[in-house]
């Protein structure tokens, strides 16, 4: 049974090395002034409104303090990133993936449906009956697709001083450039915390398989996946 | 071979796998390339001149704090600085038709533009300011450049970390209409800390391109034998050239 087209095998991997790389670099970005603001300026811990932990050396991209280097590989895996997924956006759209797999329709906006699902998830049941996947699965996914990663790109481009000259409602719609750095940084760990979540359910629900579905795109006929 | 070499280093994907790549040549030549495709997505997603945003007074940080030097140690700046940089010069040389050497006076004398701007630190943090003194364009086509000439580098009166700090951009940045040489922040003369007297302010890019003490603009057809070669202080260091990002 084919479980994953081949576009979206190939971006999932993509995907998977660019937020890794993003994230650990910026994780090394966020050292050089690891304090957040609201609105457009902010320079001192007094206007901050947080003040964000140093991220140890192992946490990092290049594994120790650089601002340099960790740029070099933040502004490099924006593109693998950003392209990846746009050619991922387009190819879901074409194939049908979307309209098929992570669109939620009107009946499945009940709520006796969601807390059965989580009822069953909480038993560590995730078969799933009818569709690929679960109605909170596909909000889920569809809020990381198409709120999430297009955050990461729209906060990003906001923080850029050239992007912010070239387009400069992305300093409007983001309420400034610290508020997008802001942004940027919480989305980012919202990303980590899906990802997690994504890891623990792929363990949980027999990786191997999983690890197969989303690499040759074939799966057993009585697999499924919560993941 | 590069992308031979990334992909051997992710799928250790360790930060230590990260670091080794980093230090090859083919790693290099892919971020320097990634940084040219945003410099160029930057000039083609705009429609026209992309102009940084300008802010109204009631914008205004505070204060305006100072980064990398602060205070220049040294006789000469300590009796410029005490004579109200009276006896101050800006040498426009390099490629130009006509050598110029402009006193702060004369810089005043110049037709001024008045912005209020964000300045953007690479370390991540923004102060706004208002920046008055004249556009680099105008001076430029008074001093004429010559055909050959393809960037402008700056030259300042500090040494960082002991090396003597400079800076460069490109013509489309060099004539650009906000592209001023600010002797006044928030309408009083520039703080030592900010660069006194007389510092670049190249509204589109990062902080550490608005070189501070300037005393010299020079037209150059190529950055290779300037200092370390790659364009400024921070490029020498491994930053970006282009700081847009």
């Amino acid at each position: 049974m084919k479980r994953h087209a081949l576009s979206t095998r190939i971006w999932h991997w993509i995907n998977a090395v660019s937020i890794i790389v993003l994230f650990m670099s910026g994780l090394n970005i966020s050292n050089a002034h690891p304090y957040l603001y609201w609105g457009d300026w902010g320079f001192s811990p007094t206007e901050a409104w947080l003040a964000v932990p140093r991220f140890p050396d192992w946490a990092v991209i290049p594994g120790r303090y650089s601002l340099a280097i960790a740029r070099d590989w933040h502004l490099l895996f924006s593109w693998v990133f950003a392209l990846g997924l746009l050619g991922f956006m387009i190819s879901a759209l074409v194939n049908g993936h979307f309209a098929r797999d992570l669109f939620t329709r009107a009946p499945e906006w009940r709520w006796r449906l969601f807390s059965a699902e989580v009822r069953r998830y909480l038993r560590f049941d995730f078969a799933h009956t009818g569709g690929k996947y679960g109605s909170i699965q596909k909000l889920t996914y569809a809020l990381v697709v198409f709120v999430l990663l297009p955050l990461m790109i729209l906060t990003g481009m906001a923080i850029s001083p050239g992007m912010g000259a070239a387009w400069p409602w992305l300093l409007e719609v983001t309420g400034g450039r610290q508020s997008a750095r802001s942004i940027h940084f919480l989305a980012s760990f919202a990303l980590l915390g899906f990802t997690i979540v994504h890891v623990l359910l792929v363990l949980l629900t027999g990786p191997w398989g999983q690890l197969k579905g989303m690499t040759t795109g074939q799966v057993d006929e009585r697999g499924d996946a919560a993941a | 071979m590069q992308r031979r070499n990334v992909l051997v280093g992710l799928a250790a994907l360790g930060a230590g796998g990260c670091s080794r790549i980093g230090e090859t040549r083919g790693f290099e030549a892919l971020v320097d390339g990634a940084m040219e495709w945003h410099r160029a997505a930057h000039r083609a997603l705009a429609p026209g001149v992309s102009m940084a945003r300008e802010y109204q007074v009631a914008d205004l940080s505070p204060f305006f704090r100072g980064n990398g030097t602060t205070v220049i140690d040294t006789q000469r700046y300590r009796a410029h600085l005490a004579r109200g940089f009276a006896q101050w010069q800006v040498t426009v040389g390099g490629l130009v038709a006509r050598p110029l050497a402009l006193s702060m006076a004369q810089i005043r004398a110049l037709p001024q533009r008045t912005q209020i701007t964000r300045h953007d630190c690479v370390e991540g943090w923004s102060a706004i300011g208002q920046w008055t003194g004249p556009q680099l364009g105008p001076i430029l086509q008074f001093a004429g450049l010559r055909t050959e000439a393809r960037f402008i580098v700056f030259r300042c009166a500090d040494v960082l970390y002991g090396g003597r700090y400079y800076e460069s951009c490109d013509l489309d940045d060099a004539f650009h209409p906000q592209s001023i040489l600010a002797h006044a922040l928030n309408g009083a003369p520039l703080l030592e800390r900010n660069g006194a007297p007389l510092r670049l302010r190249i509204e589109r890019q990062l902080g550490y391109k608005h070189a501070k003490y300037l005393t010299g603009i020079e037209a150059v057809a190529s950055l290779e034998g300037i200092e370390g070669g790659e364009g400024g202080f921070w490029e020498d260091r491994g930053y970006q050239w282009y700081a847009g990002i």
